[in-house]
């Protein structure tokens, strides 16, 4: 499978029933595609919605019907538009409760770096800041390594989103949770060894007596 | 509020102006008032928007003509040319978390003196600023922004100049309607007084200095 898929899989079963989510740009977006049955969550858009929908039918089209990529989407019945102050008084004043972003770094403290490479790319924070700072529940979403290079670090020397810890880590090889105590790993995805994961890894691991097996 | 014609729009604006500009990756953004400022090659403007959208589109295409010195805003990942300027020292670009920029577009509308906010404590955007413990929370200081003009899209204006958004359409523009000094505003159509039900009024007419019909663009 994917490795894109798998991480996406794996982080819808983190979403309760009633939650109002925001999905990143990128890998986060296919989340929506595995939301369990019986669970029924509320996408919200940085933009100004929430009660975002799927991806219209080619020629359902409405250009002033975006999602926060810029593409085009549809509205499930009971959803809002507002403004873009009031779209991030959801996010900021903790009314959000999970977000999922993608990630280019995450350290030892949960300090996730996701949104410059200096000299190199500076696409800027957009809403991820924000985010990261007032959602109830952090996922980042992110596959293990980049070109063999580890992602999950001692300490990010990318700058950072936030000083906030995220709250979970998802990728296609394990689950980590980032604690007090460090980084722990919670769940290891079939077809790897916790060596693999360390062998992936640049920052230390707590690993405790019973880590159980990635489900999707 | 008066309606005006797309040259009259150019001719207000003068260079080095500053604009705020609605609009997210340039849904919601007045592409023909953009056009003519093109056109008539208005220089050196500062402008503010939640991004600088794509090379053809909304904000992106001032950047890509070399109209603007300096953009302050959230998101630059869409349009390669802002950041090559950046890169080449052409164009100053301030970065500014989304949520943050619509406060400091809102606090300048609504007569306050600036912002606390969590928001970007312990980052590259605390660099310079104010940090105050409220009540055991870090929170940064941010400033109000305003502009010279605001220039916004709505779906439809009366002749009042009451507005109407359409969908996600509307983003920054509710706020920045409040925040520039001369408001413009390019609709694609104007209905008389009365036929938009004012459970549906937006922003008020008061705020709304000149009306353009663009069409549907």
């Amino acid at each position: 499978m994917d490795n894109k898929i798998k991480i996406a899989k794996r982080v819808a079963q983190e979403l309760k029933d009633g939650d109002l989510v925001n999905l990143g740009i990128g890998l986060p977006t296919l989340v929506a595609n595995y939301i369990p049955d019986g669970v029924e969550v509320t996408f919200q858009s940085e933009n100004g919605m929430v009660g975002m929908g799927r991806s219209p039918e080619e020629g359902y089209e409405n250009k002033d019907l975006t999602n926060a990529g810029g593409m085009y989407t549809s509205a499930n019945p009971g959803a809002m538009y507002f403004d873009s102050a009031f779209s991030f008084a959801l996010i900021r004043g903790g009314h959000l409760d999970v977000t999922v972003l993608g990630g280019l770094q995450v350290d030892e403290k949960g300090h996730l770096a996701n949104w410059m490479v200096p000299g190199k790319k500076i696409p800027g924070m957009g809403g991820a800041m924000d985010l990261v700072t007032g959602a109830k529940k952090v996922i980042v979403a992110m596959t293990h390594t980049a070109k063999g290079n580890p992602k999950i670090v001692k300490e990010c020397n990318l700058p950072l989103t936030s000083i906030r810890k995220v709250d979970l880590i998802v990728t296609e090889m394990c689950v980590i949770e980032p604690t007090d105590k460090g980084l722990v790993l919670k769940e290891i995805a079939p077809g790897y060894t916790i060596d693999d994961v360390k062998n992936n890894t640049a920052a230390d691991l707590i690993i405790p007596e019973n880590v159980k097996i990635m489900g999707e | 509020m008066e309606v005006i014609n797309l040259k009259k729009v150019g001719d207000l604006i003068t260079s080095n102006s500053s604009l705020m500009i609605g609009g997210f990756l340039g849904v919601g953004t007045p592409e023909n008032i953009i056009d003519e400022i093109i056109r008539q090659k208005k220089e050196g403007l500062i402008v503010i928007g939640n991004d600088t959208s794509f090379v053809d589109k909304g904000i992106g295409k001032l950047i890509a003509k070399r109209l603007v010195k300096k953009v302050i805003t959230s998101h630059i990942g869409t349009n390669p040319e802002t950041q090559k300027q950046m890169i080449a020292n052409e164009c100053e670009v301030e970065l500014t978390p989304q949520g943050t920029l619509a406060e400091k577009i809102r606090a300048a509308g609504v007569g306050l003196g600036g912002i606390f906010t969590p928001t970007g404590v312990g980052t590259t955007v605390e660099d310079g600023k104010e940090v105050r413990n409220i009540d055991g929370i870090n929170y940064l200081f941010e400033k109000p922004l305003s502009a010279d003009f605001a220039l916004l899209k709505a779906k439809r204006a009366d002749f009042k100049g009451n507005l109407q958004y359409n969908l996600t359409a509307r983003n920054f523009n509710p706020i920045m309607a409040l925040a520039g000094k001369t408001v413009i505003v390019e609709v694609e159509e104007i209905v008389p007084v009365g036929s938009i039900d004012p459970n549906n009024v937006h922003t008020p007419g008061v705020l709304v200095d000149y009306i353009v019909v663009g069409g549907n663009k």
